[in-house]
């Protein structure tokens, strides 16, 4: 019976962790939607969101390390510390600022070229994006804190304690990634769907030129979907920031979302949803079960296996459109 | 004439960046980038700055200034050997912080002829100097650090650790299961059951092993982790409110930064060390005076006094004496690498010269020979205060349980010896 109850805490928390893998898995699909391009710096764009909402927060000087070189000064800090939802929306900005630049610097001049010609410029980017976050903040570990509780939920842990004898744990920052990718998936169905721009943004996805006749600015979109992009990768940066602290080992984050894509499709919003709960799931239960008869460390490597085994029967995903190509 | 220009500007920087011929090439494998930069960024500015200190004060040692070029691996074991066989020219020892460098560089340094110095990494049976000539573990290796956090437990637990649970939470690499093997001929010995609990790198998602933990309830808790994996399994061991107290990483697991994004969450947890923390040691008036306040210190001395950087300084200290014993015993100051071969294998870390260098009670004393290159293994523990965001030490420096390592030692170096087809010297 023990084993039952420990499965079911399993599931549970593959769940949650499954949201979080499709906070980064989202934004992949935002940008692949509106453009067709694979995003290589998705991750990347997830650390510089956070170092750059750390370093606004506590007020760190950019390029400190680079003025203090060139000029000899000891320049580190503003000597402020901002409230999380100002530092918050600063950051938005600057997400926006850069969104703005890279589609001004390279995406315009790649208009009308082959898909991997643009992942090889995301490429590029993610590398150029690491080093800018570097020079500007610095290399250290930062802590980050915007307020989201941390730690087992006592009133979960309590509930099933009287339930089922077996207090499950359930971490509160998981609880609160659920509550804001829910309301983030609603906020980015409701506005592809229903507003102008969101139309316009799915148009530009089903056809480019067909999208330019009638009128609809691709830079625009462009800078759009990536300013959107840009406040995923800030909500995935917050998340998983304020668990291991903002660090480089963030922008690895991507790798959790490929499989992810993989089983929910690289064009479907709610697949991301969906694909992150499966592959979540299925991960730690895998663990669960088999990893300790096998040895362990099990998950990175079942996520890959169990997303090949969807693709060999749904090649575009869970959720993803059919591709026919006539010859 | 402006591409002329040009080529003698770039012949005159490739000639200034060069280092002079007379001086002592001490190349520093160093990583600042990557998944592991904040560690090894801090490492790199304590190895830098004792040298820059030692030229600076003393210009350099024997007279001989010490060069430090700086080649980053970000912490990537190809692009370390890269590092390697581009500034090996001239080089007399390396420390590239990186167990999978390491075990690539050991076969090389025997056939280049380098002096590999891994302080509390790379390979432990390297200790048997008889069997890995080139290369040097002192003072302390990661089987010493397994024996002495048992030994600790030991003594917290009136010496029986007979039906407790011990689970060990490693870095799924080279590196962390380096450790195992002691761990089982210990928990053998102790009568204490030893669970092994892996972690993929890089360690950001660690929810199954610490519900596993939860469910499985051990006494303690033993970490091989490295970089992130670190401060996710602090705060997974806090989220799940595991006695810190009973949470002991190895020595890689006792940074400030490993415990500083878990807040007060961290506080009690425990590490191993085999150096001091902090500025307060006299070698740190000089520190200041001559690296310092006159701009000098790595990236501009952000990180001076902590775990880490102490690290990459004591690191440094030791080579430092290897360096003069060998200028001693040769009876000149341009030693080669095999006379800093033999500086190593005559070196006496004593309490007294740790105290004349400015650094009493820093590390542990230690003697090196020619059949032993790790000296004797003591290694102390450190507990995190979390309120006052410091390190403090609360055991005195412990040896290992040789009975159970020295075995494990000869036969690992023995197996080596045959695989590599090394001769075991006759020493």
């Amino acid at each position: 019976m023990d084993q039952l109850f420990f499965a079911a805490e399993v599931f549970l928390n593959g769940l949650m962790t499954g949201v979080m893998y499709s906070l980064v898995a989202l934004g992949f699909v935002l940008i692949f939607k509106a453009s067709g391009v694979f995003n290589y710096a998705q991750g990347v764009l997830a650390l510089f969101a956070a170092l750059t909402l750390v370093g606004i927060q506590q007020g760190q000087v950019p390029f400190a390390h680079l003025i203090n070189a060139i000029f000899g000064t000891h320049v580190e800090s503003f000597g402020w510390t901002l409230p999380s939802i100002a530092a918050i929306a600063l950051t938005v900005l600057v997400m926006i600022g850069l969104a703005i630049l890279i589609e001004t610097l390279v995406l315009k001049h790649l208009v009308g070229q082959e898909p991997i010609i643009l992942f090889m410029a995301t490429i590029g980017l993610a590398y150029f994006l690491e080093g800018l976050g570097d020079v500007m903040w610095g290399a250290d570990i930062k802590t980050l804190d915007v307020g989201l509780p941390q730690g087992i939920s006592d009133s979960v842990e309590a509930v099933t304690a009287e339930w089922f004898g077996y207090g499950f744990f359930i971490d509160r920052l998981d609880i609160w990634a659920t509550m804001i990718a829910a309301l983030l998936v609603a906020a980015l169905v409701a506005f592809s769907q229903y507003t102008k721009q969101g139309r316009a943004m799915r148009a530009v996805a089903d056809d480019h030129q067909a999208a330019l006749s009638v009128g609809i600015s691709l830079r625009f979109i462009w800078i759009m979907v990536w300013s959107i992009a840009g406040f995923v990768a800030l909500v995935a940066g917050i998340m998983w920031g304020t668990k291991s602290g903002v660090q480089f080992s963030l922008s690895l984050i991507a790798l959790k979302a490929l499989p992810v894509l993989m089983l929910g499709g690289f064009t479907s919003i709610p697949g991301a949803i969906v694909g992150g709960l499966i592959i979540g799931v299925g991960e730690k239960l895998f663990e669960f079960w088999v990893g300790p008869l096998v040895g362990g460390a099990t998950e990175n490597w079942f996520a890959y296996v169990l997303a090949l085994l969807f693709l060999v029967f749904r090649p575009q995903g869970l959720f993803g459109e059919k591709i026919i190509e006539r010859v | 004439m402006k591409r002329l220009t040009l080529t003698a500007l770039a012949a005159a920087v490739a000639l200034t960046a060069a280092p002079a011929s007379a001086d002592l090439i001490v190349p520093n494998l160093s990583y600042r980038t990557g998944p592991y930069g904040a560690n090894g960024t801090q490492y790199a500015d304590g190895f830098n700055d004792y040298f820059t200190l030692l030229n600076e004060r003393d210009g350099g040692i024997g007279g001989e200034l010490i060069q430090v070029p700086e080649c980053e691996t970000a912490y990537n074991t190809e692009k370390g050997v890269e590092c390697y066989e581009a500034t090996k020219e001239g080089a007399l020892v390396f420390n590239p912080l990186s167990t999978g460098i390491t075990y690539q560089l050991i076969p090389k340094v025997g056939v280049d002829k380098k002096v590999l110095y891994t302080p509390g990494y790379g390979r432990t049976s390297a200790k048997n100097g008889k069997v890995f000539e080139w290369v040097f573990n002192a003072p302390a290796n990661y089987w010493d650090g397994a024996s002495v956090a048992i030994k600790y437990l030991l003594d917290e637990n009136g010496g029986d650790l007979s039906g407790k649970k011990i689970a060990l939470v490693y870095h799924n690499s080279a590196y962390g299961k380096e450790p195992i093997r002691t761990l089982q001929e210990l928990a053998e010995k102790h009568g204490f059951t030893l669970s092994e609990i892996p972690i993929e790198a890089p360690g950001q998602e660690q929810k199954s092993q610490w519900l596993q933990i939860r469910r499985d309830q051990p006494d303690y808790v033993l970490m091989w982790g490295w970089g992130v994996m670190n401060q996710v399994a602090i705060q997974e061991a806090a989220n799940i409110r595991f006695p810190m107290e009973n949470f002991i990483g190895i020595w890689w697991a006792g940074s400030e930064i490993d415990v500083t994004p878990a807040g007060a969450g961290a506080n009690g947890y425990k590490s191993m060390t085999f150096n001091g923390v902090g500025m307060d040691y006299p070698l740190y008036d000089d520190l200041k005076t001559h690296v310092i306040d006159p701009g000098k210190a790595s990236q501009g001395g952000e990180h001076v006094g902590s775990a880490v950087y102490s690290r990459g300084l004591y690191a440094a200290v030791v080579i430092a004496e290897a360096i003069r014993k060998a200028q001693e015993l040769a009876g000149t100051s341009a030693i080669t690498p095999e006379q800093l071969r033999d500086g190593f294998e005559n070196l006496d870390m004593t309490d007294e010269r740790l105290t004349e260098i400015g650094l009493p009670d820093f590390g542990p004393a230690f003697q090196l020979s020619c059949a032993n290159h790790g000296g004797n293994g003591m290694a102390r523990v450190q507990q995190w205060d979390a309120e006052a965001k410091t390190w403090n030490l609360i055991t005195e420096f412990t040896e290992p349980d040789n009975e159970v390592l020295d075995p494990l030692i000869a036969e690992d170096s023995e197996a080596y010896a045959q695989e590599a087809g090394v001769t075991p010297r006759d020493c």
